[in-house]
Parts: structure tokens; C-alpha cells; sequence
């Protein structure tokens, strides 16, 4: 039989795949059992043994979107009948809904913060890596240190002060706020992270384009960012997660207005008990966009994360 | 098409000066090579012409018109690139049509320009396909559409064979040489392999350590070198350099060496101070007949002529003679020189002697 140095042997192969399913296996346990739960009803997501075949109940969603209130049974016969499937589950537990919850708000904060942050981080951090790598900036290698050094420390460290400056300043609370705050944060790592790819990027193209009868913004934009897409999306998927799964400064700095859903999704857990499946619920609801968003960039994450390891 | 005039050309970086003063004419519709070992400022002087770098101080004239501080886009010059630099995220016809859009031709126009110059480097059945996949020659013909199709003042190109594989650099630059002919475009060429220059060259500037050696014609460069330099760094195998002492007066005709007394140009310079004796190989013979003795050391045989590697007082000397010449190692011979080839140096400052030969050698253009 013939071999091949550098291609794996088929048990190399098997070994490597059991090995790589064994891990996401680990992985996705328990964001499976977070799935799970939220088609649960109350007493089968605390019921022990925990149960792995039960009945879906949509009563997490329910509990999650709307407020409830406890009413006698009488008062309940004397209703009419239940409008929808909702109404329905909610009553079996002798309850009316009264109204909306504030999830739904707290996840649009949540779309706000996190992609807005991530834009912005994404935009002056794409500008100033372009300026770092192509330019000739005075102490260059301080500013770039200087802006790394704002990672050297949890930011949480600094909460404090961030919170008497944004009371001052009528940032606490605010979605603007909270936009600045977590660009101020992913933005080191977005100049760093994109000054290293567009290091990458050979100067010829853009020199090319300068010949071709083009301004330094035109080859910067049409030539350098297409080229840079790689990076920049996987920038963004890290600077999302950050923005998007932040949990400290969203406790300490916002409260109503633009509260995001981080700190609200364990506020649920006071409503009436333990109520497990409306927070698994928020918690599946809430992992979504940046699930969709990571599937939508997969490609160039993948080619993010190897670039630069083999050269083409 | 247009004259590049440089004048005074010079670029500093920082404390290294990367081009000294340089001067040379590149005349319209010529083919003009930049050739020089690397680090030598050749692309530098080749970037500055195309506005990629600001020169310190001097000017550059393209056609007439002062560029020396104009961006490169309000050059109108085409650059053609070692790596070749075509727009990866762009198939062949996006690539060649852009430096038309950027002129805001209108479309139907540009693409009967890129179709047009398509033919010419028959590319056509490639238009379609995205520039990752294509073979370096392919890529290289791409390049050159890129700059030809915008019909601009002058072509730069910077060691555009460089990165191709030596049997099709071949190939490129005869097909090379043959577009330079039907275009008739002045066209600059940075090279560091002198054979490329002396085949593909009207002209050629040699540059040393961001100095210009010498400009002339391959001809003159290869005859009536101006420095040691240029002497050791044109030809393969390289002229012969033979260090003497002694000294030659203005108007003299023969040069003595060892002992033995050679026949030379006339000399138009005096010199008394350690000199060296350049022949090219192809220039001496071997012969009983003359009293400059010498030992075979080697011989190799290249089928239409043979080099033959000789020990004498003077240090070993190469001698280009017939294949079929009869020579083995170890034999004991003497050597005579072709009395028009003979080119003296001062050793001390490199420069060639002037004599009858040497007139009209340029070392600044």
C-alpha cells in the first residue's frame, strides 16, 4: 500500500475526527440543554432526574414575552375564553397575562449596542490600522503600545470612574453611552487585529491604483478594504461577541432605558420563581444573532483565523 | 509617447541617500534600461519617475511638462510591477479596464479598448476568469494589457520578468522586445540581470550605490566601459582587470606591462598612479608569438567557443577562444591583446583613462 508524507493515513483521519467530535460534542452540550430547556414546562426543567424526553411546551416563550398576574379561579371561569394558544397556557397556571414583558426591548437595546459598537469600532479601527500600516505617523510604535496598553487591565478595573464620568457627562443609561463605551474597548484590539492584515495586503495594489489614475481614498476603498474583508470580518465577529455578551458595565451602567438583555435575562429569574424555561428561552433567543452573524461570515473567519500562516 | 528628462535627481532616506545626483535623457519611443545590483537606487530613480516616492531635490520632465512633485495619477505614465500587482478580487477584464474607468471613458468604449489590446497579447479567451488561477505568463501579459491600455506618455517597468521561471523569461522578453516594437512606446526598465539589458536595451543607465556609472548604448557600455565597475558588471564572463603599476602620458599608444610593451588607444590623460589593464575575453589570444607568458588553468567548453582560464604575473585571466582551438591545462602559452580593446583605469578613483576610444562616453546623460 502506498503512503503519503504529508497526506494523514486513514486512522490518523478516524483519530482526528473522533477527537474533533468528541470536543464539539463537549461544546454544544450545554447550549443543547439551554435549548432544551426552553421547551420545557416549570416543573420538568427541575425535576430530577433531569428529563430527556418530555412534552415541548412553548410556556418559557410565553412567560419570557409577556407579564403575568396571579387571579383566583373563579375570577378565571368568569373570562372569556382564551384568544390564543398563549392566554391558554398561561391560564392553566391561574394567571392572566397583563401585558407585554420587557424583553423585547431589552434585546432591540442589546441590537443597538452591540452592532452599533461594532460598526464604529470597526470603521475608525479600519481608518487608524490603514494609517498605521501605510503611513508615516510620529511615534508610531508608542501610539500603537499606547493603544494596546488599554487592554492591560480588566476595563471592569475602571468601572468606577467610568460610572461618576458617565453620571456627570448623562451618559449613564444611554444608548450612546453604551455605544462609546464598548467601541473604547474593542477598538485596540480592532487597530491591532486589522494593522496585521493590512500589513498583509502588498503595497503594489494600491500603488497600482494610484498609476491607474486613482486618489489614495479610491484605492484605499476600492482596492484595500475589498482586500481586507477578511479581517475586517473577523474584527467584527470578536468585537460583537464582546459588545454583545458584555455583562459588567451593562449591570453597573444601565438600568432602564438602555438596559441590555445580558443583565436583564437573570431579572427573570424573580418573576414568580424560578422560572428556568423563560430564561433558557431569552438565553436561545439571545445567542441567535451573533449565531447568524458568525454563519454569515464563517467564510472569512475561517480564512481570518489561518491568514497569514501559509503564505500564497 | 514622450522624452523622460532627469535631471539632478536625488533622494534621501534619512541619512542614506538612496540616488546621488543622477542625470540621464530617456528619448521618445526608446527602449531604456535601468540595470544596476540591487540596492543600487535603480527602482527608487524608477519610483520617483513614476511619483510612488517625492525626490529630495531635482526634476523630472515628462514630455515636457515639470512632474517632479505631482501625484502619480496626474502622471500618465503605466507602471508595470515585478509581482505584477493585478487586483486579486477582479477577473481579467475588470483589471484591464480599470485605469479606463478612472478616466471616465464610457463603457461600451472601454470595452472595445480592452478587446482591442486583449488581441494584441492574444488574452482573449482569458478575459473571463478571475487572475488567481492564471500562470505567471499569463499574469505577465495581464500586466502589460494593464499598462498599454490607457495608451499613456511612458511604460515603467520594474524587473517585470523577475518572477517568472528562466526558460519563459526568455520567451517574455522577445514577446516583450516585439510589443516594444509595434508600440513604439518610451518605456523604462529596471533590470539587475545585464544580459536582459544588453538584449533588450536601446540605452542603458548603469547605477552603482545611487550613483549613474555610465549611459550610452549596449555597445558603448560593453566596449568602452566608464569605470571598473561598469567593466566587472557587463559581460559574461567579465572583462579582464589586470592591476599594474607605472605610468602613461597624454598621447601615448603603448602601455607597458611586466616588462612586455602591448599596443593601446591613443591616450588623451595622463596618469602615474596604480592603473588596471581591462581586455575582454573575446579580445586576447593565445599565441607563441608573444612575449606575455602564462599557464593554462582550466578550460571550459561552451560549443561555439571555449573559455580558457590562464595564470599570469598580473593575476589569472579569462580568454574567450575558437571550440575547436587546440588547448589543454597546463600548457604554456602567451597572450596578445587587440590593441583598439584596451581600456586603462586609475585604480585609485575607478574611472576609466580617456583616450581615442572613450570619446563620447557618457557617464552623465
Amino acid at each position: 500500500m502506498s503512503y503519503s508524507i504529508t497526506e494523514p493515513s486513514s486512522r490518523q483521519k478516524k483519530v482526528a475526527g473522533s477527537l474533533v467530535i468528541l470536543y464539539a460534542f463537549i461544546t454544544l452540550v450545554p447550549l443543547f440543554w439551554v435549548f432544551m430547556t426552553g421547551f420545557k414546562t416549570p416543573p420538568d426543567s427541575i425535576s430530577y432526574p433531569p428529563k430527556i424526553l418530555f412534552t415541548p411546551s412553548m410556556e418559557g416563550y410565553v412567560n419570557l414575552f409577556t407579564t403575568r398576574t396571579r387571579v383566583s379561579p373563579e375570577r378565571l371561569q368568569q373570562l372569556p375564553p382564551p384568544a390564543n394558544f398563549a392566554e391558554e397556557i398561561v391560564r392553566n397556571r391561574n394567571m392572566v397575562i397583563v401585558g407585554p414583558s420587557k424583553y423585547g426591548e431589552r434585546f432591540l437595546n442589546s441590537v443597538i449596542i452591540g452592532f452599533g459598537s461594532t460598526f464604529l469600532s470597526i470603521f475608525l479601527g479600519t481608518l487608524a490600522a490603514y494609517g498605521f500600516s501605510r503611513f508615516k505617523v510620529p511615534f508610531k510604535d508608542d501610539l500603537l503600545f499606547f493603544i494596546l496598553s488599554t487592554r492591560m487591565m480588566p476595563p471592569i478595573a475602571v468601572a468606577i470612574p467610568i460610572f461618576l464620568m458617565y453620571r456627570k457627562l448623562g451618559l449613564s443609561d444611554t444608548h450612546v453611552g453604551m455605544i462609546l463605551l464598548y467601541t473604547a474597548v474593542n477598538i485596540s484590539l480592532a487597530v491591532w487585529l486589522l494593522k496585521g492584515f493590512m500589513d498583509e495586503i502588498p503595497l503594489e495594489y494600491e500603488e497600482a491604483a494610484l498609476i491607474d489614475g486613482y486618489t489614495r481614498f479610491q484605492a484605499f476603498y476600492k482596492v484595500v478594504l475589498p482586500q481586507a474583508a477578511t479581517g475586517i470580518a473577523s474584527t467584527a465577529i470578536f468585537c460583537l461577541i464582546f459588545a454583545w455578551n458584555e455583562y459588567a458595565f451593562a449591570v453597573l451602567l444601565t438600568s432602564g432605558t438602555a438596559q441590555t438583555a445580558p443583565p436583564f435575562i437573570p431579572t427573570i429569574i424573580g418573576v414568580g420563581g424560578l422560572d428556568w424555561p423563560a430564561m433558557a428561552a431569552g438565553a436561545t433567543i439571545f445567542l441567535l444573532p451573533v449565531l447568524i452573524f458568525t454563519v454569515m461570515l464563517r467564510k472569512h473567519l475561517l480564512r481570518g483565523i489561518t491568514f497569514g500562516a501559509v503564505r500564497k | 509617447m514622450a522624452q523622460i528628462l532627469i535631471k539632478d535627481l536625488r533622494k534621501d532616506f534619512g541619512d542614506f541617500t538612496a540616488v546621488h545626483a543622477s542625470t540621464f535623457t530617456v528619448e521618445d519611443g526608446e527602449f531604456f534600461m535601468l540595470l544596476g545590483p540591487s540596492g543600487c537606487g535603480k527602482t527608487t530613480t524608477l519610483r520617483m519617475i513614476a511619483g510612488l516616492e517625492l525626490p529630495s531635490s531635482g526634476e523630472i520632465h515628462i514630455g515636457g511638462k515639470e512632474v517632479a512633485n505631482l501625484p502619480a495619477s496626474e502622471r500618465d505614465i503605466a507602471f508595470v510591477f515585478q509581482m505584477f500587482a493585478l487586483y486579486p478580487h477582479f477577473n481579467v477584464r475588470r483589471n484591464l479596464s480599470y485605469p479606463l474607468i478612472s478616466q471616465g471613458m464610457k463603457r461600451s468604449a472601454v470595452k472595445a479598448r480592452v478587446q482591442e489590446v486583449a488581441k494584441i497579447l492574444d488574452i482573449e479567451s482569458i478575459l473571463n476568469k478571475p487572475v488567481g488561477g492564471l500562470s505567471g505568463g499569463d499574469r505577465q501579459r495581464v500586466a502589460l494589457g494593464r499598462a498599454i491600455v490607457r495608451d499613456p506618455q511612458a511604460f515603467l517597468m520594474d524587473e517585470p520578468l523577475g518572477a517568472l521561471d528562466a526558460e519563459f523569461r526568455e520567451h517574455m522578453a522577445v514577446e516583450l522586445r516585439a510589443l516594444h516594437e509595434r508600440m513604439n512606446a518610451t518605456t523604462v526598465y529596471v533590470t539587475h540581470d545585464q544580459l536582459e539589458a544588453m538584449q533588450m536595451g536601446d540605452k542603458i543607465v548603469i547605477m552603482n550605490e545611487g550613483q549613474v556609472e555610465q549611459f550610452g548604448t549596449p555597445q558603448e557600455v560593453y566596449n568602452t566601459p566608464a569605470s571598473l565597475f561598469v567593466a566587472d558588471f557587463i559581460g559574461s564572463p567579465s572583462m579582464n582587470l589586470l592591476p599594474f603599476s607605472g605610468s602613461v602620458e597624454a598621447g601615448a599608444s603603448k602601455v607597458d606591462l611586466g616588462g612586455v610593451e602591448f599596443d593601446m588607444p591613443v591616450q588623451r590623460e595622463h596618469c602615474d598612479e596604480s592603473m588596471v589593464l581591462g581586455i575582454r575575453p573575446e579580445n586576447i589570444s593565445l599565441t607563441d608569438a608573444s612575449s606575455y607568458r602564462s599557464r593554462v588553468l582550466a578550460t571550459e567548453y561552451l560549443g561555439t567557443s571555449q573559455i580558457v582560464t590562464l595564470e599570469t604575473n598580473h593575476g589569472a585571466v579569462k580568454a574567450r577562444v575558437g571550440s575547436s582551438f587546440d588547448v589543454s591545462v597546463g600548457d604554456q602559452t602567451g597572450l596578445a591583446f587587440d590593441a583598439g580593446a584596451i581600456t586603462l583605469f586609475n585604480a585609485q578613483t575607478g574611472k576609466a583613462l580617456q583616450s581615442v576610444l572613450h570619446e563620447g562616453v557618457s557617464t552623465n546623460g
